[in-house]
């Protein structure tokens, strides 16, 4: 009997048992990450960036350099790196409350920049770590736990669109938001994620792709509802598709 | 050694890293500190470094973090504004154990302050400024070519402990020009660094973070660091004691102010007042053992500095109860004038209390 594996961890990953909550979004936008570094064959010449958030710790889950940053530094963080050591890949990982609200301005210029790093946005629309808080990507309406009655935009304002505000830069070379909601979306996501490490590696410029993830445990839905909601309440407020794409990279 | 230039003390503070081997600069405009990220915007990119221009401070520091994080000698300068805003980084990079060299050329505060040098950051400097328990070797210069000096020590002494190092100058300082020679030295940076986040090419995964969730484990790192100050404080502190001898009064000053109490004492010493100087050169670690020293024959004390009273609690602290310790300062860019220094000497010497501080607010009758 011929036994083949046809699926099993990315290299770079490790055993270590995630600690997200069921039917988190995470350990997909983890693995897609996984994968792709495997599929460049960068495991040897990367260095992630560990936000402060849910994935605080998701050096814990890969066998690569990391580098843990303050909240809404990761942008500046990856810039010293890379400026030091520019023939690696040096890539963030944040949440919407770290890179839209507390980094906004490490991100953007990063961007203006044209850095070339890659930013992987999770924009869930809450705070996840901190129990379910208001985020500047909560959508009009959405009870939080500081916005009890809802979010109301007479008092706390509107929901930012990240990716396209950053497309609006010339230094940002590629920029897509996708979502995790179903399977052709994650393979979606996956292709965007490739894209934006290859505009990287290839030298363009900045790149970043924002994630539609699901935060069931502070949204108070069960994982399948929370990923209905992506599809029904998240992408009519977060449009998909690529904002900024280099021809280098199709 | 070479031949020496006449340089202002913010570009030889530029040199001075360039030459130790700094290739890496991130800053952030503030005065009275420009000359530095100007020179080095000049220079670096002719060495094959990188000058960048951040954001802001807080975008700036969190750079040094991270090229710092990959193995390079890294450098920002700021003035006590920037430095506030610096505080979150500097804390992670004493919590992750990166060196990096940071100067501090300061102006008046509190607030916004004034653009006039002053030395009113002395406790943010050697006493936190950011949170937590942890220490940052603070030097502080009298003169152009011990600042170009102390910049040179600081990138070793950084990367020798794996701590941030700050240089605390202060406006006048930075603006000056005097001769100085740049010291032939050997590169002393460890290279390549085996904790560096440089990719995990034939080696396991490098991590660099500052959380430790687990109480026993961030309990253990805290005592690991309190472990190695201990070692900086026993191995590191520095200081000069100008008089020594027969000296019954000595002032007590470091920087700028300190040049201005070495002119005290040689006029007074004219005068044939027996005075002498303490100049502590580390402000932390602070140079407790200079105060045994004088001791000995030292029967008073006037701390001055450019400020309402900082460094005068590690004085008090050093000298324990042995002997008076009095204090003369001036803020908001005033400097202390050597006749008010002068007055408050002879006062201590006569057997009296010295004048507090403050003239400017009686001068106008209250505040």
């Amino acid at each position: 009997m011929i036994v083949e594996r046809i699926f099993g961890r990315p290299r770079c990953m490790n055993e270590m048992v995630m600690r997200y909550c069921p039917g988190c979004t995470h350990g997909i936008a983890h693995r897609l990450v996984g994968e792709i570094i495997d599929e460049l064959d960068i495991a040897e010449t990367t260095i992630g960036i560990a936000p402060v958030g849910c994935s605080v710790f998701m050096y814990d889950y890969f066998n690569i350099d990391f580098h843990q940053a303050a909240h809404g530094r990761a942008p500046a963080v990856a810039t010293g790196i890379k400026r030091v050591l520019p023939d690696r890949v040096v890539f963030t990982y944040q949440g919407d409350g770290d890179l839209a609200s507390i980094g906004t301005a490490e991100v953007v210029h990063a961007a203006m920049r044209g850095e070339k790093i890659t930013v992987i946005f999770i924009n869930n629309a809450v705070y996840g770590m901190t129990s379910g808080q208001m985020a500047p990507t909560t959508l009009i309406g959405q009870v939080t736990t500081t916005t009890p009655g809802g979010r109301d935009p007479q008092r706390a304002g509107y929901p930012i669109r990240m990716a396209e505000l950053l497309s609006t830069l010339d230094g940002a070379a590629y920029v897509a938001r996708v979502s995790m909601h179903n399977p052709a979306n994650v393979a979606k996501a996956r292709k965007a994620l490739l894209k934006a490490f290859k505009t990287q590696i290839q030298g363009i410029g900045f790149s970043i792709v924002e994630l539609l993830s699901s935060c069931p445990t502070n949204w108070g839905k069960s994982p399948a509802d929370a990923l209905r909601w992506i599809e029904e309440k998240m992408i009519p407020v977060f449009p998909l598709g690529e904002f900024k794409s280099p021809k280098e990279v199709e | 050694m070479g031949d020496p230039m006449l340089m202002k003390g913010n570009e030889a503070v530029g040199e001075a890293a360039i030459r130790a081997g700094c290739r890496y600069f991130f800053g952030y405009p503030i005065t009275p500190q420009n000359e530095i990220p100007e020179y080095m915007s000049r220079r670096l990119p002719a060495v094959g470094g990188v000058f960048l221009q951040a954001e802001s401070e807080l975008a700036a520091i969190n750079m040094v973090y991270g090229a710092a994080g990959a193995g390079a000698r890294v450098m920002t300068s700021s003035s006590g504004p920037g430095i506030s805003l610096k505080s979150e980084g500097i804390s992670y990079i004493a919590g992750a154990e990166l060196p990096c060299v940071i100067v501090n050329m300061v102006r008046a505060g509190p607030g916004l302050g004034g653009i006039q040098p002053a030395q009113s950051d002395y406790f943010q400097a050697t006493k936190g400024g950011g949170h937590g328990d942890y220490r940052v070797v603070v030097l502080g210069p009298g003169s152009v070519q011990e600042l170009a000096d102390l910049v040179m020590d600081a990138f070793d002494i950084a990367d020798r402990y794996r701590n941030p190092v700050m240089i605390m100058g202060d406006g006048i300082l930075g603006q000056m020009m005097e001769p100085v020679e740049f010291k032939e030295r050997p590169l002393s940076s460890p290279d390549p660094k085996p904790w560096a986040t440089t990719g995990a090419k034939g080696r396991k995964p490098n991590i660099i973070t500052s959380i430790h969730i687990d109480p026993e484990v961030l309990d253990r790192h805290n005592w690991h660091l309190q472990e190695k100050y201990r070692e900086i404080v026993e191995r590191e502190a520095r200081f000069e004691i100008v008089d020594a001898g027969d000296s019954e009064i000595f002032l007590v000053a470091y920087g700028t102010t300190a040049r201005i109490c070495r002119g005290v004492v040689e006029k007074l010493r004219e005068r044939g007042l027996k005075i002498g100087l303490v100049r502590p050169i580390t402000l932390w670690p602070f140079p407790a053992r200079a105060f045994d020293e004088v001791c000995r024959t030292g029967r008073a004390f006037l701390t001055v500095e450019m400020s309402t009273g900082q460094m005068v609690e590690d004085v008090r602290l050093a000298v324990a109860g042995r002997r008076p310790v009095y204090f003369y300062g001036r803020t908001g860019g005033a400097l202390p004038s050597p006749k008010a220094i002068m007055e408050r000497v002879l006062q201590i010497a006569d057997g009296r209390e010295p004048d507090p501080p403050g003239e400017s607010i009686r001068k106008q009758g209250g505040a």
